[in-house]
């Protein structure tokens, strides 16, 4: 029990319980799975589904915090390679049988989104690397620009993307599953086995621990810091298009807004140290689920819409308490003082 | 021989238990430049804090012009008349000039002319103030804008103004290069001549003989002495700090003598290495085998030696060779590739990677020259860590747990065992034996002895002359940023201060 207590994943885990606890008992079907037209459908699956987009920015966050750093800019980020996809397949509408036709193969639009989404965090990566800017100086630059970027591409409008095969990303089903959904679990399985079978993990939380020390260990922190904020900027891109995908068009202004915020605070959930250097690709993964469950939770307990952002902050506050240690050792204080 | 003008007697400060001053004298007079002086941890900070407020003293008493005084915070002294400037200068970068020397008690305008800052007397007296110092600048520009040297005026003019009896000077020249020192060196003259009485404190010896007039010397909390500048040589100086009493038997030389270093390539050497701000024309030889030791005072560059050495910091002029092939050394994984390891002398903020497991930290730069993407597999891992923990006695209940669970001399065998697990031809070593008690420092010499005659070459930078005496096979001394001269491996401790106390001595291969 001790030892389960002690679990780096131990609070996340029995939040995000507590949460779907919570939905259950309000809303008795919310556990219910349906198998329909061989896809699976439930409440559970749609917080999956929904949850992709902000489980792969936060996964590059994740990385790049664990390092010392921190990039404002994915939000941004999501927005300019949902504008590029959105632009280059866009497509016009049709009556009948809507037919098949995008501007470019939908395959080089992807490819498109996805380099100048790398593009972006590399050149995050060269402003705090090269540059020797703050992180949250050098990110904040492309958080701003960025939008204004993304609004250069979609010429200020809100591009719908009528071509048919691209609502796949962010609404297809994969083997019955959601393909988003699907896509961030291989993302970050395979960035978990990345880091664990190459020495980059260890790299990364010695850069984050001790960044000092590590340049005297020989570890060269320039080129992995930059890797880092690349691969956050190209996870950004891959959330954008899932943005994209699922409500058919690209907003310039809207997509992936906050989502930096999110990000932030499902790593923090996921209990890697906002410090360096301590970090949990799965804890973060249970972050951005407990922030959708979050979200889920205040439409399916019927809150009324004005005072939506005010019940998701109090409930963010009680979560945020019951992960802190000092809170919980303030509480088993207490409740021991009585008997004493 | 005029009155003094501050005068401290019998101040004992005590901090959690251990001593820091034990009733120590100290006076200062009116038109003295008066250098305080001592080793790390002799006292020196404990008693300008006491001097300032900032600590009040277990026992003893002050006078300031004959009435005496017991000030309670840095304000209150400066009150009184006794100012500080500290080696990092205490100012708002962001305010201008003449912000900063009256921040606090700013000239104000009359409520019938409208009341507010006065601005013009402010920036006039300000400029009129650092005319006086020989600094002309536009007081209106940002501090930050200018250099430190020029901070430190500003630092010191805003003293001045403040409180015109007593100066102190915490290190100032320790950022400054000659050009700006002299320049300081100019003003504190000036100063003098006004009847200022001002407290120096330096680790450059040669500063200390171009200013001062008087000197007194602690060690270990306690007084040596005090003398006119005339009456204390160079020699009797470092002996009156490093407290060498003349029935100590000397310590035996060249513990390693007995094996002579292989003739052939050195496995390192460098020819006038130098960088701006840090170290000046070094040039050194170490072959297998050989520990060069490398001794000199606290800012005498022995340290920067090291750092230049393994391409933490970049040399400006000058050239390295590893095994007789010259080497571009611009970053230490460079350094690592090429044979060298480092023990830095930081373990703390340098050396040790808190959070990660014992064996992660011995095998850090190993797997780092391994490259991004090859892991070392990890029974290899054990298998070295293992042997290594062994041959360095590095006592640990779980290799596999933190490193913050050890002592700091078993910290300390852990960043010994993380240079040696490359493999290196040359180890470099800077104050292996900090932080570490006695009997941690004679094992780790002991295994340096041992790494040495299984044919490692080995630089060994401490700030120990004994312990220099005791595992070297030659001695290399830096003083003032300059390489003094290198001793061969049969000198007495006598030869060692000598040449840290001598002046520029031309340099012996």
């Amino acid at each position: 029990m001790r030892a389960l207590v002690r679990w780096h994943l131990f609070w996340p885990c029995l939040t995000l319980a507590l949460l779907i606890a919570l939905n259950a008992v309000v809303n008795p079907g919310f556990l219910a799975f349906e198998w329909r037209d061989g896809h699976l459908y439930g409440n559970l699956v749609d917080i999956l589904n929904r949850a992709a987009p902000l489980a792969l920015v936060a996964t590059g966050m994740t990385l790049v915090i664990a390092a010392r750093g921190l990039d404002i800019s994915v939000g941004a980020v999501v927005a300019i390679s949902a504008a590029v996809a959105a632009v280059m397949i866009g497509g016009s509408l049709s009556l009948g049988d809507a037919e098949a036709v995008s501007r470019f193969p939908m395959w080089l639009a992807i490819l498109a989104a996805l380099a100048i989404a790398l593009a972006c965090g590399l050149w995050n990566g060269a402003l705090v690397v090269g540059v020797g800017m703050q992180p949250i100086i050098a990110t904040l630059i492309l958080m701003v620009a960025g939008r204004g970027v993304a609004q250069l591409v979609t010429g200020g409008q809100i591009i719908t993307i009528y071509y048919p095969p691209y609502a796949y990303l962010g609404n297809g089903f994969l083997a019955g599953l959601p393909f988003a959904a699907v896509l961030a679990a291989a993302v970050i399985a395979l960035t978990q086995l990345l880091l664990s079978r190459t020495p980059l993990g260890l790299y990364v939380r010695a850069i984050g621990i001790n960044p000092v020390a590590a340049r005297i260990a020989g570890i060269r922190a320039k080129p992995i810091t930059l890797a880092l904020y690349g691969f956050c900027g190209l996870l950004a891109g891959v959330a954008g298009l899932i943005v994209s995908s699922n409500v058919r068009s690209a907003d310039a202004n809207n997509a992936g807004q906050l989502l930096e915020l999110d990000a932030i605070l499902a790593v923090t959930l996921g209990g890697t140290a906002l410090t360096g250097g301590r970090f949990s690709l799965v804890g973060t993964a249970l972050g951005a689920l407990i922030i959708q469950t979050l979200t889920t939770t205040i439409y399916s307990l019927g809150v009324p819409p004005e005072v939506n952002l005010v019940f998701k902050a109090a409930l963010i506050f009680i979560v945020m308490l019951l992960q802190s240690p000092e809170f919980r050792a303030g509480i088993v204080r207490l409740a021991r003082q009585p008997g004493a | 021989m005029s009155a003094p003008l501050l005068a401290a007697r019998g101040i004992t400060h005590v901090y959690t238990g251990k001593p820091a001053l034990d009733g120590v004298d100290f006076t200062v007079r009116a038109g003295e430049v008066h250098a305080l002086m001592g080793q790390n941890g002799a006292g020196k900070s404990t008693l300008i804090k006491v001097l300032t407020g900032v600590e009040s003293p277990r026992a003893g008493e002050m006078a300031l012009g004959g009435s005496r005084i017991v000030p309670t915070s840095t304000l209150h002294a400066q009150q009184l008349g006794i100012s500080t400037v500290y080696q990092e200068v205490n100012l708002c970068p962001n305010l201008s000039v003449a912000e900063n020397i009256f921040a606090g008690r700013q000239p104000m305008k009359p409520w019938p002319r409208g009341g507010g800052i006065d601005w013009r007397t402010l920036n006039s007296r300000a400029l009129g103030l650092l005319r006086g110092l020989d600094v002309d600048i536009d007081v209106r520009r940002e501090l930050g804008s200018y250099p430190v040297a020029i901070q430190q005026m500003v630092a010191i003019a805003r003293a001045i103004d403040i409180s015109a009896r007593v100066l102190i000077l915490d290190e100032p020249t320790s950022s400054l290069d000659s050009e700006e020192v002299e320049r300081l060196f100019a003003a504190l003259r000036r100063l003098r001549s006004q009847g200022l009485g001002i407290v120096f404190v330096t680790h450059f010896l040669d500063q200390v003989y171009a200013i001062s007039d008087r000197i007194t010397v602690l060690r270990n909390g306690k007084l040596v002495g005090e003398w006119p500048v005339e009456d204390l040589d160079h020699a009797a100086l470092i002996a009156a700090m490093v407290g060498r009493t003349p029935e100590a038997p000397p310590v035996a030389c060249g513990a390693t003598g007995d094996a002579p270093a292989a003739p052939g390539t050195p496995v390192l050497s460098a020819r006038g290495l130098a960088r701006r701000g840090s170290v000046n024309g070094v040039n050194l030889d170490v072959r297998r085998g050989e520990i060069l030791g490398v001794a000199g005072l606290l800012g005498s560059g022995r340290t920067e030696v090291a750092r230049l050495l393994f391409g933490l910091d970049r040399a400006d002029a000058g050239s390295v060779a590893v095994q007789g092939q010259e080497v571009v050394l611009h970053d230490p994984a460079q350094a690592i590739a090429h044979g060298l390891g480092f023990c830095p002398e930081e373990r703390k903020t340098e050396g040790v990677v808190e959070d990660l497991s014992i064996r992660d930290n011995i095998v850090l730069t190993l797997q780092a020259r391994a490259g991004l993407w090859r892991r070392l597999p990890a029974a290899h891992v054990r298998e070295i860590t293992d042997r290594l923990a062994k041959l360095l006695d590095i006592r640990a209940p779980d290799l596999d747990g933190t490193i913050g669970t050890l002592s700091g001399g078993n910290q300390q065998k852990c960043m010994i065992a993380r240079a040696l697990a490359t493999q290196p031809c040359l180890l470099i070593l800077d104050e292996p034996t900090r932080g570490i008690d006695v009997a941690g420092k004679a094992e780790i010499m002991n295994q340096l002895v041992a790494l040495a005659r299984e044919g490692l070459a080995i630089v060994f930078i401490s700030a120990e002359i004994e312990e220099l005496l005791r595992v070297s096979t030659r001695i290399t001394v830096m003083r003032d940023r300059v390489q003094a001269g290198t001793l061969a491996g049969d000198c007495g401790e006598e030869a060692v201060y000598a040449m840290i106390a001598a002046a520029p001595a031309p340099v012996s291969p």
